[in-house]
């Protein structure tokens, strides 16, 4: 049997325990779907597969037990998943009969956000489609993940790009009754960024992370959300075998847009131009290790014009622990 | 008089009268809601009948344009007391049968209750005029029929908006001017509703005994309600406020007196010094609001206070229900059907 086991791989199958064996990966951007998709992931299960789907971390699900023979029929059967979950948000795919066209940037997960969850400041999977439709297909491995609150649920704290909704608590003093709901929460569970001052709340916007929960507290609707939309964008955490850690915040208090430039530019201008070509593939993270953060900074803000709300991290530490804690010296100039 | 009319005449109507009175109706609050994404109904001012929200039952109660959720009573410097001003408009509040009555409820214990009228409410609230919204249909939480609060003859105007007309019944002769020359002359009274979706039993307030007091149906708030106060800042008809002597930073010697609502679900509410306070345990809390409701209140001045506007279920985030601990009560101390 002979397979270009590169080509196989950047169709989002894999090469498996199994000699002949593959399996097919399924893309949810922002982890929503309709389900009438399952029906086809269902039909491919049963009838190319072995019954069986396994749902991954990035909330896509994978196929096991396929022939390799069988992706050419196994890739026209998900024509209307690669259509209903990519083609209709915006993605380019010009061979909808040929599977998924590339598998180093990862699905963009999403928590379950506005559309279910009372604590999420914005629509998760809207935003996830829309950075899935900016940066797929594409082979540099990238994590990102959209989670709508600093409760983090989707864990954006171990994604190379994490997007943390937020939004900025509007105080209309005449509506308070002076009741402390907001207060007590927010020095019990968040930040204790809020106190009383002459029976009205002040809040310190340096301590605020703008999770909202005292809006949610609020009796009187005094708190209530600000009319724009923000986030916390954190960076280059990881899982992994070298270096694993959680990812910084790198920008606070950024719009929308920003954050899609920012993506843009890491891709086109960041990895482009530094990423390590004698690798197979190499995590964005490594890059921005051996580049250094002020490079990475200069190159993703290029041409941005931040508001003067943003607050840019002036450098990052991003500790984590080695594996191999003797990483200190190399013989040579390697 | 009966008229009938469309939204442009009634909003030229709108717009003399807005030389003197500030118009008060239920309307949407773009991104106001607690939840992202999430509008709220709630009292504001409009300029023409399309801002006004008829659909939806409103969030919060117009009860805050006669009782300010924070009203400033008077200023104090060193010798010298002065009020605020009151704006010299007058106010046109449109709103429904159930809170004309909760504005009365409000009336009792602001006015008629011991011997001295409350000034700073009475100020505001004889400046008031009712534009009372039929209401024929009700909601899902609605139990005004059974509190004896889905009807009224305490308006200035009753009115029917429907299908792009508004139907008009003016009881107030300095009314009739500026609407007179408008519409068409017809025959319309307002319709009231007649039955709620949920039924009501309200047990006979002399029964309420003392014994209640003990009886093991408040256990079940003391799990359930979290004392966030929703229920008592939502309600037509909770009266309740605490006083806050705010002195000004720049100068200790001068400040203001305020007033500020407050309720007996909420933290700090019966906080004496000392730091004795009685109702620690939210079930005390739904007890003391439910007898209040049903109980004590009726046996001062005849009524129930509730006036079924329902809001409290409504806005409850433990969808805790008023209507269903009074019929508790009511199998309780009635023998009565069992309710649902
Ligand atoms: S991260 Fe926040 S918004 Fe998302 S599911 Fe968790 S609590 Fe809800
Ligand atoms: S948004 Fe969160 S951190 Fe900011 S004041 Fe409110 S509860 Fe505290
Ligand atoms: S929760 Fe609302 S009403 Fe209570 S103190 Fe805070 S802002 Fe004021
Ligand atoms: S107790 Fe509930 S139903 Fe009764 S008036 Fe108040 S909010 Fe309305
Ligand atoms: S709204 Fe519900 S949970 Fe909140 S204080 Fe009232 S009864 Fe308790």
């Amino acid at each position: 049997m002979s397979i270009n086991t590169k080509q196989v791989k950047k169709n989002a199958y894999r090469i498996t325990k199994t000699r002949g064996k593959t399996a097919l990966r399924i893309r949810v951007p922002g982890g929503h779907l309709e389900v009438k998709h399952f029906d086809i992931i269902k039909k491919v299960a049963d009838e190319y597969g072995n019954g069986t789907v396994h749902i991954t971390t990035r909330q896509g699900f994978e196929l096991p037990d396929i022939d390799f023979d069988k992706i050419p029929e196994v890739n026209k059967m998900i024509r209307p998943i690669l259509e209903g979950l990519e083609l209709a948000i915006g993605v380019d795919i010009s061979d909808l009969e040929s599977g998924y066209c590339a598998a180093g940037t990862r699905n963009v997960s999403a928590c379950i956000g506005n559309r279910v969850c009372q604590f999420a400041n914005f629509d998760t999977t809207d935003l996830a489609k829309r950075i899935e439709k900016e940066i797929y297909p594409n082979d540099y491995h990238v994590k990102i993940a959209v989670t709508g609150c600093p409760n983090d649920c989707i864990k954006a704290h171990i994604q190379d790009f994490g997007i943390i909704g937020l939004t900025e608590p509007q105080y209309a003093q005449e509506r308070c009754i002076s009741c402390g709901a907001c207060v007590k929460n927010c020095k019990k569970r968040v930040t204790n960024a809020l106190n009383f001052e002459n029976y009205s709340v002040k809040r310190d916007a340096d301590r605020c992370i703008g999770c909202g929960e005292c809006i949610l507290k609020c009796p009187t609707g005094a708190l209530t959300r600000s009319r724009e939309k923000y986030f916390r964008l954190v960076i280059m955490g990881r899982t992994g075998k070298k270096n694993p850690r959680i990812a910084r915040a790198f920008l606070e208090w950024v719009d929308e847009e920003t954050i899609i430039k920012v993506i843009k530019n890491c891709y086109e201008h960041y990895i482009e131009k530094y990423i390590d070509r004698t690798l197979p593939k190499e995590h964005v993270g490594y890059i921005v290790d051996r580049t250094g953060y002020d490079l990475f900074k200069k190159e993703v803000l290029r041409d941005i014009t931040l508001d003067t709300k943003v607050k840019v991290a002036r450098y990052i530490d991003f500790g984590g622990y080695m594996y191999d804690r003797n990483t200190m010296f190399t013989r040579g100039y390697n | 008089m009966g008229l009938k009319m469309n939204y442009k005449e009634f909003n030229n109507a709108l717009e003399e009268l807005s030389r003197n009175y500030k118009i008060y109706a239920p309307i949407n609050m773009n991104g106001k809601g607690r939840f992202s994404g999430t509008d709220v109904v709630g009292y504001g001012e409009i300029n023409k009948i399309e801002d006004a929200v008829f659909g939806l039952k409103s969030y919060y109660s117009p009860k805050e344009i006669v009782f300010p959720i924070r009203q400033t009573l008077f200023y104090f410097g060193d010798d010298e007391v002065k009020e605020p001003k009151v704006d010299d408009k007058d106010t046109i509040i449109l709103l429904r049968p159930c809170d004309i009555n909760g504005i009365e409820r409000l009336d009792s214990i602001f006015l008629h209750n011991g011997t001295y009228e409350d000034i700073y409410y009475k100020k505001l609230r004889d400046k008031v005029k009712f534009f009372m919204i039929e209401c024929a249909e009700g909601f899902d939480t609605c139990f005004c029929v059974a509190m004896k609060a889905n009807k009224t003859d305490n308006y200035s105007v009753g009115m029917r908006v429907k299908n792009g007309e508004i139907y008009l019944h003016i009881k107030d002769k300095d009314l009739e001017e500026v609407f007179g020359n408008l519409g068409d002359e017809v025959d319309f009274k307002p319709d009231f509703i007649e039955k709620n979706k949920i039924e009501v039993n309200v047990p006979d307030p002399e029964k309420l005994t003392i014994d209640i007091f003990e009886h093991e149906v408040w256990k079940e708030y003391d799990e359930r309600c979290i004392a966030c106060g929703r229920c008592n800042t939502s309600c037509i008809t909770c009266s309740c406020f605490t006083m806050q002597d705010v002195f000004y930073d720049s100068n200790q010697k001068v400040g203001e007196r305020r007033r500020a609502w407050t309720g007996c679900h909420v933290d700090g509410f019966t906080d004496m010094a000392g730091g004795h306070s009685f109702r620690q345990k939210n079930g005390a809390r739904m007890r003391f609001k439910t007898l209040h409701k049903v109980s004590d209140f009726h046996k001062r001045f005849g009524c129930n206070m509730t006036v079924g506007c329902g809001r409290c279920d409504d806005v409850c985030p433990q969808y805790i229900s008023l209507s269903k601990c009074i019929n508790k009560l009511y199998d309780i101390v009635e023998g009565g059907p069992k309710n649902e």
